[in-house]
């Protein structure tokens, strides 16, 4: 593993979606979500980096380093525990498996501290984004809680979204009961027919330093899972998503050279005006005020 | 005393969750002395100085909005990992398919906050340390926009924006709200006995969309 990252950075993605649903509402039968006052769309946080989990997970396939601890998708099969053998333990439970580790806890203060070091060593997003362990020792680690370097917001929508429903039909019955006096099914899709995206991101590099250890290595990783996180992420609800701008801002030094809102202001992004109803990414300009960008601050389109 | 600051934070959403309310999250009306202190030390923060919550000053409406969200219900189990630590060769990981839970959060949407409060000296500061030089540090972060990391309301998804409060005459949205009482809130943990961190809260009165909490009666 390389050295942890030495300058603080901002970014700025803007991804769009053509007729599809880029984050469903689970509080509204999974219709695009939308902020009631503003009718602004939104994608929360934790859906984009999902993401870039699956993105990072897709390309590195558990590779040494770069295991994904959230996953999706997966077999469970941890009730397997046959594994405490190298320890000297042979219980399967779990009760019993804590007291003998609190025995070791007591012959090695530094037992939290190790483990995190290994989550953080092996697992790419927790190095990324940072996890909760639930820890040995009462109240060390700050309550267990690991923060990684990168912070998202929500995304919001540049102008406020059309939700539509779409409803479709199915002739595949799902039950023999149901075949008997239907012959088609009813179902709905709820799609944004366009949507163009905004999210502002931070990485702190004090935190890569003293917690987690996230390289410059992990951070091309990252912008790469950043602009590739729609490609590998297909599906029928989803409809056409890509990243359109990937806008990084390098701050010359750890802590940062001026205000992140500052960097944000700069870029400005805006429905062309001749345009009534924003239907494709042409319809937008992406303009990136220079000026407003002091000169240690280094500004790069990855795309 | 120590030496005062003003900083004026804002951002587009913020979650102060009720300690009652924390399964399906539900925000507090305004922000806690304790997540102010977190967000100053955010910025700058050293052991040899102690952050003091003097005044919050609310500029904007008290607003919610609610969002529910696919979330993990487990943490990392530290002996899962000690096990494969130790070289066990057993699956680590959390499936979110079968850990998840979903989970609604009532947050605040659009709010701005002006925070005063002072420093104080703790015996942890280094001989060449001073109130001065921590105020210098303080102050040129304020100005350029410096932190350790960003600074966030609540939950690290609702970012802080952060500035030196220029403002000589402040004023909230509850100008001609002479009271406002926001019930108990939690004031900050105790960390004083670290095997026993206790929440400690306070009868919040916001009056003129200010809360003041000097001299504040805290109950543990």
């Amino acid at each position: 593993m390389g050295e942890a990252i030495k300058n603080r950075y901002e970014f700025v993605v803007l991804f769009d979606v053509e007729n599809g649903n880029p984050n469903g509402d689970p509080d509204s039968g999974n219709m695009p979500r939308i902020d009631p006052e503003s009718g602004l769309g939104l994608v929360t946080d934790v859906c984009l980096k999902r993401k870039i989990r699956n993105y990072v997970e897709t390309v590195k396939e558990d590779a040494k380093g770069y295991k994904i601890y959230i996953k999706e998708d997966v077999p469970l099969n941890r009730s397997d525990r046959e594994a405490c053998e190298s320890l000297g333990i042979t219980e399967t439970e779990d009760k019993k498996v804590t007291e003998a580790l609190k025995k070791l806890k007591k012959s090695d203060k530094d037992v939290d501290i190790k483990l995190r070091d290994y989550m953080c060593d092996n697992f790419y997003d927790i190095r990324t984004f940072g996890a909760v362990m639930t820890t040995f020792v009462k109240a060390s680690l700050n309550c267990g809680q690991v923060r990684g370097p990168v912070q998202l917001g929500f995304a919001r929508s540049i102008d406020p979204i059309v939700s539509q429903e779409v409803t479709i039909t199915r002739v595949a019955i799902t039950t023999e009961k149901d075949a008997e006096n239907k012959s088609t099914e009813m179902g709905r899709k709820n799609i944004v027919p366009y949507g163009l995206y905004r999210v502002e991101g931070y990485i702190s590099a004090n935190l890569a330093r003293k917690v987690t250890g996230f390289s410059e290595e992990d951070l091309d990783l990252l912008w790469e899972a950043i602009i590739n996180m729609f490609e590998n992420d297909h599906s029928a609800a989803r409809g056409k998503m890509a990243v359109r701008e990937l806008i990084v801002f390098k701050h010359s030094k750890e802590l940062g050279d001026c205000p992140a809102y500052k960097l944000f202001d700069a870029v400005e992004v805006r429905k062309k005006e001749e345009i009534e109803y924003p239907r494709k990414y042409q319809d937008y300009t992406v303009q990136i005020h220079e000026e407003m960008i002091p000169d240690s601050v280094e500004m790069k389109r990855m795309i | 005393m120590g030496i005062g600051v003003k900083v004026k934070v804002w951002g587009d959403y913020a979650l102060f969750s009720r300690p009652e309310m924390k399964v399906e999250r539900c925000s507090y009306d305004v922000m806690t002395p304790s997540a102010a202190r977190g967000i100053l030390e955010a910025i700058y923060w050293h052991p040899g100085l102690k952050w003091v919550i003097d005044k919050i000053y609310v500029k904007n409406p008290i607003r919610f909005t609610s969002v529910r969200r696919n979330e993990v219900k487990s943490k990392i189990s530290a002996s899962n990992v000690l096990q494969v630590y130790n070289g066990a060769d057993k699956p680590l990981y959390l499936s979110t398919k079968e850990d998840i839970v979903q989970r609604a959060s009532l947050i605040l949407c659009d709010v701005c906050y002006i925070i005063e409060a002072h420093f104080e000296m703790t015996n942890k500061a280094n001989a060449s340390d001073n109130p001065g030089k921590f105020k210098d540090i303080i102050m040129r972060r304020l100005k350029r926009g410096e932190c350790y990391h960003m600074p966030y309301f609540g939950c690290r998804e609702f970012p802080a924006q952060f500035c030196l409060c220029e403002e000589k005459e402040i004023h909230t949205s509850y100008d001609t709200v002479p009271e406002k009482d926001l019930g108990f809130m939690l004031y900050d943990m105790d960390y004083s006995n670290p095997d026993e961190i206790q929440p400690m809260f306070f009868r919040a009165v916001m009056r003129k969309g200010v809360l003041d909490l000097r001299n504040c009666e805290v109950i543990r």
